[in-house]
């Protein structure tokens, strides 16, 4: 899976794993220009019951990139998904796909155009087999028209083509032992891998992930990782909602945070996780620690243990899982990297002794 | 639930079966103390015996414009060779039993009606009558001047009609606000909320018909009414929850539960008519608004009784621990309210607002019949839906809206034989416009 | 009591017309609750729709047979479009209130006095049946103890049933059902993989509606009647139950749902008759007796909904809900 070795797609004849080109136009604050962007969304806004939930005055999501949107709870961010994928709308503002509008376009469509996204509940279909769901996705399936869906010679052949397809994805996702099982007997993180999986199917531009992580057993997160970081490699954007800036700073090649409906920085990871505002979103008193470092995260986990009134960072709260705090010690592979996560985790065994177990939260 | 042991998902579900067939036992005796009484004095229409001989009747009620039955009237049934004659009872009903389904010529013999009355005109005299699934056909013969043209002043009469709608909503808004207590707190919509109204009105008649007196009748049909929450609740809907059932599934029970008490319930009242006490009364002149006397206390009772709902709704610790639940249960029960008492709560307190709407209704249709609360249920239905599903003074509000409004159709030219369309017809075009009803919130997706 | 006969009437429900009639009407329930996941109370409005189409364009216009077949399925092609733009969008609860609402509404109008010279009003009507029959291609006499003309709408009637489930297979196997059991399960899945939810739900409405309006002209044609009283909202109960006995994302459970309803009623219906001819049961009177048979229906369906939501037929794992 060594991503070196991967073509490039575009006639740009670009790397994207490789590619350094600056990612923003000009200077780097929240609402900047980028050189090269995918969605544009201006003074979207929406408000519940007199609450602005979003209220964003101007973004750009960068083509080819991994993009996080972070926030603490009720930032905006699942709404702001909803917004862009036309499942619901705003009270204002306009937003485009490369270009087309996408005012008043409904969600289907959107997800037609190539921008797909999946959900914060995963939602696979239980009744139906893993391989069912990935049919599901398919988008070229002349057989899904009432007209032509009692002729089984129209749509047997692409039906072939595409189940050829899933059992592709599936091997990958490393589900194509699971493929005639009903998706409700999947675990919590293989509904995940086959949502993204599925979503695949569609044959998107940009991947949007709504907390892709959470529910996740840890020992299939590295493993979650690695496929958003594959999606980048085949030529597809990716925009994440994600609580743990831990893994955010792994992965992602920028970071959009989010608080109170509003932007409030945006910039590559390193430097996003030491800025005062996000510091101020997230942990309010404790900000004078950076959480882009390790120790940092350490020095904060134990101040936050020492604060009874504190529920951040605590089992319930979930924003730094301590185990992947103890993680952090271990230098990341680079990208791309297939090293099994279970060596890592060993080799952790003698830091995380005391550790309480796994704070992901479990949103199901 | 879905990785509950075998065994001990049979045995929960003995047990579920065990209350389940609680709540039938408890329904049944319920009912069984109306029964004897309501056959002893009540007229219902008993079989001829001829009736008996055959497995098939046609039968009906003869009665004036003025809805006074009509007696010693007789009315003849033929077939091929078969002729069956009766004889309208005291009561105005008549009972022909016949031996095969099919299609009968009826026919009434105006020369036996009593002075002055004469059938309606446009009443087919013989007419053909056609069984369908059921093993009685009821034929109805209207009499006098048929609908009569209202020659009343336009305003009078627009005054009058929004004064009854508006007791017309109240009433209905006491069931509908315990239907969407229920919804709020359980998520259940509750389509056997119709027999709970029907039950208020017929406890009444039977309580009444046990010689007791009138007040006691009334109270012990809403602390029955209020039972039946409870048996609803503790034998049937609280099992299915801990089962952790699903809402559409639920509903359909709910489905099940109504034809089964909507039946047992003309199994022991039987399929005719009946009149609560003080049913008749002459309309009495108040300033520019002329209304019946049973009207106006049904209007203050229902005004009254709503006004105290709220005040515990909004005032009182239990009001606000409903309301507390209604708006997410999990939570509600974290901070330590708990959950399945309030529910139980709200499920006694609906029983008792649907049994004293089912009495009201009584007075206002009038008449006690075993069909009376699912002919109104659709008008709760939309009285809640029009407000918002959930929302409490939504049901309310969109419950007064409906009443009129099935009040001020009849106004404005529709025929009486429509009004309740009008009024369906109204909700359809409101969730078109506004989906989440007058009251209602959205709701976020993923 | 004689039980030769109680068990020969309730075989014979088995293939009777209405068994037929409510097989498919069962079948376009299938197809909108069992697969599309669409919570439609008001099957007996389609009915209603279907028999009262072709009832009037036969009475009031004299059109031939076919014309008013057709005339009656694009009445309930219209009636389901109608239902399904305000409603399709909604939650399941609102669906159920609003075509519950609507079967109400079609009941209504057909029952009103203002209506009486084209629908007949509470009587219904009668007498549309003729152009039907004169194609009977049976000469009178004794087809398996029936007469030409029970015969053959039975033939018509099994042999519409047996199209449509087949039909009705194919269209589930297809990637077209697919979606649709995906839209049963979470319909904001299948619209975030760029399906047109809405136009698919529209579909299956319209299909479970002509079914349910075909299975209205089956159920008057015997009669050679149409009344309102019929159309009530427990048929459409009825229905539920017979669903859910055979089982809800099956072809052949609304079939095998239907036989199992009638020939339960007729069962319940002899024995008890039986009994009380014979003195064995004297605290019922026959009147009871037929009312007791629905308190059964209303028990069955609630211990089935609870006990064996996948019924006969079907396979529990494949239920959306349970």
């Amino acid at each position: 899976m060594s991503t070196q070795s991967e073509e490039p797609r575009t006639s740009e004849e670009v790397n994207y794993m490789t590619d350094t080109r600056p990612i923003a136009a000009g200077e780097i604050a929240p609402g900047c220009k980028k050189r090269d962007p995918i969605v544009v969304a201006e003074n979207v806004t929406r408000s519940f019951g007199g609450i602005n939930a979003v209220d964003v005055e101007y973004l750009e999501i960068p083509r080819h990139k991994i993009t996080a949107l972070i926030g603490p709870n009720g930032a905006g961010k699942t709404t702001l998904f909803n917004l862009l994928t036309g499942f619901d709308t705003p009270n204002s503002g306009k937003w485009q796909f490369e270009g087309n509008s996408l005012a008043g376009v409904s969600s289907y469509k959107v997800a037609r155009m190539g921008m797909v996204r999946t959900f914060q509940l995963t939602k696979v279909m239980g009744k139906l087999t893993v391989m069912e769901n990935m049919r599901l996705g398919a988008s070229h399936q002349s057989g899904e028209r009432l007209s032509k869906a009692l002729f089984k010679g129209i749509w047997g052949g692409q039906e072939k083509k595409i189940t050829e397809e899933a059992n592709v994805l599936l091997a990958k996702f490393k589900l194509d032992a699971k493929k005639d099982d009903y998706a409700a007997s999947l675990s919590g993180g293989q509904r995940k891998l086959l949502e993204m999986a599925r979503s695949l199917m569609v044959q998107p531009k940009l991947v949007m992930l709504d907390e892709p992580m959470a529910g996740v057993n840890p020992a299939l997160t590295q493993s979650l990782l690695d496929h958003i970081k594959n999606l980048k490699a085949e030529g597809m954007t990716v925009l994440f909602v994600e609580h743990d800036m831990h893994m955010v700073r792994h992965i992602a090649d920028w970071v959009v945070v989010m608080a109170e409906g509003k932007i409030v920085a945006e910039g590559p990871p390193a430097e996003v996780m030491k800025n005062p505002a996000v510091i101020d979103a997230y942990l309010g008193a404790h900000h004078d620690v950076d959480l882009g470092d390790s120790e940092g995260i350490k020095e904060l986990a134990a101040e936050l243990v020492a604060d009874k009134e504190s529920i951040v960072g605590t089992e319930n709260a979930g924003i730094i899982s301590l185990d992947v705090v103890a993680a952090e010690t271990d230098e990341p592979k680079g990208p791309g990297s297939d090293s099994p996560v279970r060596g890592r985790r060993s080799a952790e065994e003698p830091n995380r002794g005391e550790q309480p177990p796994s704070t992901a939260k479990d949103t199901e | 639930m879905r990785s509950t042991p075998r065994g001990l998902s049979q045995r929960r579900r003995g047990r579920l079966l065990k209350v389940v067939g609680a709540v039938f036992a408890a329904v049944a005796a319920l009912l069984l103390i109306v029964a004897p009484a309501s056959q002893a004095t009540s007229p219902s229409p008993t079989p001829s015996p001829s009736a008996t001989t055959f497995q098939n009747s046609i039968s009906g009620f003869l009665r004036g414009d003025d809805r006074a039955p009509i007696a010693d009237v007789t009315i003849t049934a033929k077939k091929d060779d078969f002729t069956g004659t009766a004889t309208s009872s005291a009561n105005g009903s008549w009972t022909i039993g016949v031996p095969t389904q099919g299609t009968y010529v009826v026919e009434l013999d105006e020369s036996t009606l009593p002075e002055g009355i004469k059938l309606a005109e446009g009443q087919e005299n013989p007419r053909e009558v056609t069984f369908s699934q059921t093993s009685n056909l009821s034929v109805i013969f209207a009499f006098g001047e048929g609908i009569v043209v209202q020659q009343q002043d336009f305003g009078q009469n627009l005054i009058n009609r929004l004064v009854a709608g508006l007791s017309f909503g109240l009433l209905l808004a006491l069931a509908s606000v315990g239907l969407s207590l229920i919804f709020g707190t359980t998520g259940l919509t509750n389509f056997a909320h119709g027999e709970m109204v029907t039950l208020g009105a017929v406890l009444v008649f039977a309580f009444n018909a046990m010689n007791l007196p009138f007040w006691l009748a009334i109270v012990l049909a809403l602390l029955g009414g209020g039972l039946f929450g409870y048996v609803q609740d503790a034998g049937l809907w609280k099992p299915l929850r801990r089962r952790g059932t699903g809402l559409v599934p639920m509903m359909i029970v709910s489905i099940g539960l109504a034809l089964a008490v909507r039946y047992v319930i003309q199994f022991f009242f039987g399929g005719a008519t009946q009149q609560l006490p003080y049913a008749q009364s002459s309309e009495i002149q108040l300033g520019p608004i002329s209304i019946s006397p049973n009207n106006l206390w049904s209007l203050v009772i229902s005004a009254v009784v709503i006004a105290i709902l709220g005040i515990v709704l909004l005032k009182t610790r239990l009001g606000k621990a409903t309301r507390a639940v209604a708006d997410n249960p999990a939570l509600a029960a974290a901070s330590g309210i708990d959950v399945d008492s309030v529910i139980r709560i709200v499920w006694v307190t609906g029983g008792m607002l649907a049994a004293l709407g089912g009495i009201l209704w009584a007075y206002y249709r009038p008449g006690v019949t075993f069909d009376m609360g699912s002919q109104i249920l659709l008008l709760i239905f939309a009285g809640v839906t029009l407000g918002g599903l959930g929302t409490v003074w939504g049901a309310l509000i969109g419950s007064i809206i409906v009443g009129i409004f099935v009040e001020l159709t009849t106004v404005f030219g529709l025929a009486a034989d429509l009004k309740y369309v009008g009024a369906l017809f109204i909700m359809i075009i409101v969730l078109l416009i506004r989906p989440q009803g007058i009251l209602g919130r959205r709701e976020r997706v993923g | 009591m004689d039980f030769g006969f109680i068990f020969s009437s309730a075989a014979g429900e088995l293939f009777s017309p209405t068994t037929a009639a409510y097989a498919l009407a069962t079948l376009g329930l299938a197809v909108h609750f069992g697969y599309a996941g669409l919570l439609n109370f008001g099957q007996a409005g389609f009915m209603a729709v279907g028999a009262y189409g072709f009832a009037i364009s036969t009475l009031t216009f004299g059109v031939p047979f076919f014309v008013g077949l057709l005339i009656a399925v694009v009445c309930s092609a219209i009636f389901a479009l109608l239902l399904g733009i305000p409603t399709l969008r909604l939650r399941a609860d609102y669906l159920a209130i609003v075509t519950i609402a609507a079967a109400e509404i079609v009941r209504y109008i057909v029952t009103t006095n203002q209506l009486t010279a084209i629908t007949g009003s509470a009587n219904g009507l009668a007498a549309f049946e003729g152009d039907f029959y004169a194609m009977n291609p049976f000469p009178p006499g004794s087809y398996m103890g029936m007469n030409n003309r029970d015969f053959f709408i039975r033939i018509v009637a099994w042999a519409v049933v047996a199209l449509f489930c087949t039909l009705v297979w194919l269209l589930m196997r297809s990637p077209w059902g697919r979606v649709l059991k995906g839209i049963r399960e979470d319909e904001n899945a299948v619209r975030s993989l760029g399906k047109n939810v809405y136009a698919y739900k529209m579909q299956a409405l319209i299909i479970g509606g002509v079914l349910g309006a075909l299975a209205g002209m089956i159920f008057t044609l015997p009669r050679g009647a149409v009344q309102p009283a019929n159309y009530g909202t427990e048929l459409t109960f009825f229905l539920y139950t017979c669903l859910l006995l055979g089982g809800l994302g099956t072809v052949l459970g609304p079939v095998v749902g239907a036989m199992i309803f009638w020939v339960v009623l007729s069962l319940t219906q002899g024995i008890l008759y039986g009994l009380i001819e014979s003195g064995a049961i004297t605290w019922l009177n026959t009147v009871q007796a037929g009312q007791l048979r629905y308190i059964l229906v209303g028990v069955a369906l609630m211990l089935l909904m609870i006990f064996r939501p996948q019924g006969v037929l079907g396979n529990k794992k494949e239920l959306a809900f349970a």
